[in-house]
């Protein structure tokens, strides 16, 4: 759905991404990952016919989005960053006009208009300007636009950004829904959310791409994984003096609260001494409270990845 | 065509819209009140239309009235970033330029319709008509039409080179009047060149309303704007590409 090759695009003062080369294949929900300024929002710019690159090529449903630009985003429905939208218009009417457009009418717009007012939940603010709505509301306004002429893909810039929980939660599900029937590119800052969605992950930095896979695969390459959490009363015992003692494990630091020692188990990679811990509890008539593994999260990856 | 119906709801529907128009009709209103005031005390070869397309409150109206109506059309859509939204519909930037300059200057023809009953109340009250001819009534109109294309298309420019409304509107106005003036200055430097007056007398829209306004059409405006008008788009047109491509 999505072919990039080569793509760099230089501005007079740095450059933005360089020597790109990825693929969406039909289907996929990709999450393009990055800390700020890497490039994330250049690329998908150019994807969208916005803006052209220094070099390189990118074809969106089979088309030349730079030569075949009007054919490429019959193809695709776009959600800027900021959401730009008309605020003296009223939603249906605002849905109205970007759905002809791109070129429906009559009764499929209609239809259209509906579907995605349906969708979206926005069927209830359809008559208010677009100036008065909530950032949520703003955002699902934009959601529903992009999505008007049914393309079969979505790029979406950052779409939970600036909600509250409750919102993201919304766009999030509505997102998932959406992966269904669309090929989807999203950018976000919110690792879980990424996690969430995404069946591909594709993290940038600096312009180029260090990291292209599953959320899962992503978060077991990476080293900070299989640390242990220890919650006990130890009584007399000094937990790390004992801890230590066990083979595989690397560092202890505790502290106390309530009489409770907790301790974080820094273990050397893929060993697990859970069961030995457990036996040395039960040996020591330790009483137990927790003892669990951190999972390590994909924000554990991104960090590390986009750190080296 | 959708684009220059949602332009033409966007002029229609704004405040800003309604203000021009009435500092406008007040203006005009005026202009043709003191035509008639005028020769009424002395009476002159002139006819009341004469007088009116060249009075001072008249060009005055004309010469605000630009920056007003273009100040809004590129300048916003850079301001609140739908420029991303818009490119990114499938939509050519020819059209998008074009179906803003017909929007302002559709816009700019209606603010003259109300004009036309100064000479349809002056001739029921008055039992005479307020021209000579009737060629002199619908020249003077022609004129207004050919230079507006002119007008509009700097207004269009002015308002493609910036995000910020008034900076928009105040290049506009710079521009207009700039040239309204320019082309004036042979009346105050007696001793201008006599090739730069003729420059000037050719595209002055004050030496050209006083003939069309007494019924002679000159085929030199109506070449002259409308090209002038073709020129300026195209630049705007450039300018538009240009920094939606920096952005």
């Amino acid at each position: 759905m999505i072919k990039v090759e080569q793509l760099t695009k230089k501005y007079p003062s740095t450059t933005a991404i360089e020597d790109l080369n990825f693929e969406v294949a039909k289907g996929e929900v990709v999450g393009l990952l990055g800390p700020n300024g890497a490039g994330k929002t250049t690329t998908m710019r150019i994807l969208a016919g916005f803006i052209p690159a220094t070099s390189g090529s990118a074809f969106v449903a089979g088309y030349d989005i730079f030569r075949e630009s009007l054919k490429a985003r019959m193809h695709l429905g776009y959600l800027p960053e900021s959401v730009p939208m008309y605020g003296e218009m009223r939603v249906r009417e605002y849905l109205r006009y970007r759905g002809s457009l791109k070129g429906l009418s009559g009764k499929k717009l209609r239809q259209r208009i509906e579907t995605v007012q349906e969708l979206c939940s926005i069927k209830e603010v359809g008559k208010r300007p677009i100036s008065t709505l909530s950032k949520g509301y703003k955002q699902r306004v934009g959601l529903a636009e992009a999505m008007i002429h049914q393309p079969p893909l979505l790029i979406l810039d950052e779409p939970t950004l600036g909600l509250d929980p409750n919102q993201i939660r919304q766009v999030r599900e509505l997102i998932r829904s959406l992966g269904e029937k669309h090929t989807i590119l999203l950018s976000t800052h919110i690792l879980s959310e990424a996690e969430m969605t995404c069946s591909r992950v594709i993290i940038v930095n600096k312009g180029h791409i260090q990291a292209s896979d599953t959320p899962a695969n992503l978060i077991g390459q990476i080293r900070t994984s299989g640390n242990v959490c220890l919650e006990a009363r130890t009584g007399n015992d000094n937990p790390i003096e004992w801890l230590t003692r066990i083979h595989g494990i690397k560092e202890v630091s505790a502290r106390v609260e309530d009489g409770w020692q907790l301790c974080s188990i820094r273990v050397e990679a893929s060993s697990d001494p859970r069961e030995e811990i457990f036996a040395l509890a039960t040996e020591r008539r330790w009483i137990l409270r927790e003892l669990t593994r951190e999972r390590a999260t994909l924000e554990d990856a991104f960090v590390e990845i986009t750190h080296d | 065509m959708i684009l220059l119906r949602r332009e033409l709801s966007v002029l229609f529907l704004s405040p800003i819209a309604y203000v021009t128009l009435f500092f406008f009709l007040i203006l005009n209103g005026l202009s043709f009140w003191f035509a008639i005031v005028s020769l009424n005390h002395a009476p002159a070869e002139n006819t009341v239309g004469q007088v009116f397309f060249n009075g001072t409150l008249f060009w005055m109206a004309y010469l605000l009235v630009f920056p007003l109506i273009t100040m809004r059309l590129f300048a916003e859509e850079f301001k609140l970033g739908t420029i991303e939204t818009l490119m990114t519909a499938p939509v050519r930037e020819i059209e998008v330029v074009l179906s803003k300059f017909f929007a302002a200057f559709l816009f700019y023809l209606c603010l003259w319709i109300p004009s036309l009953l100064y000479f349809l109340v002056f001739s029921w009250l008055g039992n005479r008509a307020a021209i000579g001819s009737a060629g002199q009534l619908w020249a003077p109109y022609v004129l207004l039409f050919v230079t507006g294309t002119f007008n509009v298309a700097l207004g269009c420019l002015a308002s493609a080179v910036t995000s910020n409304q008034i900076v928009a509107a105040t290049i506009s106005f710079v521009l207009t009047t700039g040239f309204f003036f320019l082309t004036l200055a042979h009346y105050l430097a007696s001793r201008a060149a006599p090739l730069w007056r003729e420059i000037a007398e050719s595209v002055s829209q004050v030496d050209h309303m006083e003939s069309f306004s007494s019924g002679i059409v000159d085929s030199r405006a109506l070449v002259f704007y409308p090209s002038m008008a073709l020129l300026f788009i195209f630049i705007t047109f450039h300018f538009f590409q240009w920094r939606r491509w920096k952005a």
